[in-house]
């Protein structure tokens, strides 16, 4: 022990100097605590293509396939139908597909590779659930899909009609014809 | 040395039973109102025992949880009584919770200088939210999964960090074994968070003392009582007086609770939804989802606000705005009394009409939407919010509504505005009558409340006793 009076500004220093570094190595915990709350490399890794045989599909009909969890729904549209979509363009918020809801192959007016058949992530853009198809409705003003949760309504093509929770389409999710009967879910080349 | 001795010179045991107990000298003048503190403190105990119990047998799981639930309820000995004592218990901790914060909008007990208890609590009250949300999906039945899914995406709706937000979530993009995994891990946790908070709640309580049915502040009258001459004159020993006055709350409410248990345990689908006897299917969404009802209040006004420029976001914001408001109530109250015995007209016309909205936001929230209750919605979110922003207004003397007190009054008219705006504007199908009934309404609100002319301010408030009544 010396008698050499307290340097109080040199403990100042001391003091706001390991609380420092003690501050900023306890915040960098939050790094890989919450970093392990990130989807892990197994649940990324879940996203596996699925295969579709849409042979059997009827006119009309609705397929429902499980990829990364969430329903996809194949459907083939009537001739009906198709002609009855484009007139609903003036009750849609996007009938031109201006949002990234699709990919580039998908952006068109029916929203589809084949003018028939229809791919679609069926999941609400409100607040995910997932909508009824009514095919009585299919090419009707009333909707062909209607979200049972909050009440928005979707056209054949997955277009979102004005004055309804949810903001944007459908998602079309990636896909490509393997064959003439099969569709690859989930991919965007048959390589893979 | 006894046992006693040597064991107080360690620890407080004593000191601290004396100060939280014996020689806590709460209002003599408690009523009716004054049980559920300590219910809701021996509910969260009966539901922490019954959930370490249900952890016993429970598997989070999305293979096994669904199938884990059912094998509690038929092969577990007992285990049907535990988890509907656990099921009702959450249904029943909230109503508890309910009519204990009534209480503290009756008497004025978030006022100065219990703001920190009325906070604590209110914090109490979001991790109850939180750990009943969280628990909810756990059995992994259809109402589970999809509730789980609205919810989770009502984070996704924020701005910019929203997607990323409800990924971390759900620690997958969807609701799945993972999400569940981690649910579980929350569910056990909070509830310990939730004693500590409770802890902080009666600290802070304990310190400024009880608050009563006159809103007097007992410290402030004479002293001395046939305990202790310093002791507040109006106060009594917490026990053996309301332990034993709290007992009896505890018997007449376990008559209830256990009619509920033993006869009632579904509530006719209010406590425990149909939907949820069947196990969790990601590509079906079951025909009308709805949150359990404790939560159905601030959902109604979720979706009472309608999108807007191309966002989800403002109905979130409502929601959110909805319980935070909640916070801030020792700030907007500016009556200068506390109960709602001694304070005006306005201050208990407006607590009626507060009380009302709320049950029956309550109410459309477990209904599927249409024209006329969404219409009905959307005014009475209006009303839910005027009760906190004109409360400078109709609670105060009217000098003392400064700049804040306008301000709010301001946000309040452009709301009412645009209530009018959807009614007249985006809703072609209601009829006029309705439209003119809500607008008449909300105008009359804004009017007798907000502005006050001086003839109702006139007969504002009656004068205080001195010492407690009754």
């Amino acid at each position: 022990m010396t008698d050499e009076p307290v340097d109080h500004k040199r403990r100042r220093l001391l003091t706001i100097a390991t609380s420092g570094v003690g501050a900023v190595g306890a915040a960098a915990l939050v790094v890989p605590f919450a970093g392990s709350m990130v989807p892990s490399e197994k649940a990324k890794a879940a996203g596996a293509p699925v295969k579709v045989d849409i042979s059997n599909l009827e006119s009309g009909q609705q397929l429902t396939v499980e990829w990364r969890g969430k329903p996809v729904w194949i459907i083939r549209r009537s001739k009906e139908v198709l002609d009855f979509l484009p007139s609903m363009d003036g009750q849609l918020v996007d009938p031109g597909s201006e949002m990234a809801q699709q990919p580039d192959y998908a952006r068109n007016e029916l929203r589809s590779i084949r003018e028939e058949v229809v791919v679609l992530v069926g999941i609400c853009t409100h607040l995910g659930c997932s909508p009824k198809y009514r095919p009585e409705f299919a090419a009707t003003a009333e909707a062909a899909f209607l979200c049972a949760c909050h009440g928005s309504r979707f056209d054949l093509a997955g277009r979102v009609y004005k004055n309804v929770p949810a903001p944007k389409n459908l998602e079309v999710p990636p896909h490509v014809y393997t064959s003439d009967t099969e569709i690859l879910i989930g991919s965007d080349s048959e390589a893979a | 040395m006894s046992f006693n001795e040597w064991f107080n010179k360690r620890f407080p045991a004593d000191k601290m039973m004396r100060e939280h107990l014996t020689e806590y000298f709460a209002p003599k003048n408690f009523n009716f109102w004054y049980f559920f503190g300590s219910l809701a403190l021996m509910v969260l105990v009966l539901q922490i025992v019954t959930g370490v119990l249900l952890a016993m047998n429970y598997k989070p799981d999305a293979e096994l949880a669904f199938a884990s639930v059912e094998y509690i309820m038929r092969d577990v000995w007992g285990g049907w009584f535990v988890r509907y004592m656990h099921s009702t218990g959450a249904s029943f901790f909230f109503i508890v919770i309910y009519l204990h914060m009534f209480r503290g909008l009756l008497y004025g007990s978030y006022k100065n200088p219990r703001e920190l208890v009325w906070i604590f609590g209110m914090v109490i009250y979001i991790a109850m939210m939180a750990t009943a949300f969280f628990g909810y999906l756990l059995p992994w039945g259809q109402m589970s999964y999809w509730g789980a899914q609205v919810i989770v995406n009502l984070f996704e709706t924020l701005p910019i960090i929203g997607g990323a937000l409800s990924e971390w979530i759900r620690g997958d993009y969807v609701i799945s074994d993972i999400t569940l995994n981690r649910f579980y891990a929350f569910h056990y946790l909070i509830p310990f968070i939730l004693v500590a908070l409770v802890v902080l709640h009666i600290i802070a309580l304990h310190e400024t003392g009880s608050n009563n049915p006159d809103g007097v502040e007992i410290k402030k009258g004479p002293k001395g009582n046939r305990w202790s001459k310093d002791a507040p004159a109006d106060g009594i020993p917490f026990h053996p007086y309301y332990t034993v006055k709290d007992l009896l709350g505890v018997v007449v409410f376990l008559v209830f609770f256990f009619a509920v248990v033993f006869f009632f345990p579904e509530m006719g689908g209010y406590f425990i939804e149909a939907p949820n006897f069947e196990p969790a299917n990601p590509l079906k969404t079951p025909e009308h989802i709805a949150p359990v009802w404790y939560f159905t209040p601030y959902y109604a006004i979720l979706r009472a606000v309608p999108s807007f420029a191309g966002t989800q976001v403002w109905g979130v914001l409502a929601m959110g705005a909805a319980i935070v408001l909640f916070f801030f109530l020792p700030w907007l109250d500016r009556s200068p009394v506390k109960s709602v015995r001694y304070k005006g007209p306005s201050t208990k016309v407006f607590l009626a009409i507060f009380v009302v909205t709320f049950l029956v936001l309550g109410w459309l929230g477990t209904e599927a939407p249409s024209v006329e209750l969404t219409a009905m919605a959307q005014f009475l979110t209006v009303v839910y919010f005027l009760f906190f922003l004109l409360m400078p207004c109709y609670s105060g003397t009217g000098d003392n509504l400064g700049f804040s007190g306008f301000l709010l009054f301001v946000i309040g008219l452009l709301m009412s505005l645009g209530l009018f705006y959807l009614l007249w504007g985006e809703t072609p199908d209601l009829s006029t009558a309705m439209k003119w009934f809500y607008t008449l309404v909300t105008i009359a609100i804004l009017f007798f409340l907000g502005v006050k002319p001086g003839w109702i301010r006139a007969d504002a408030i009656k004068p205080v006793p001195e010492r407690v009544t009754g």
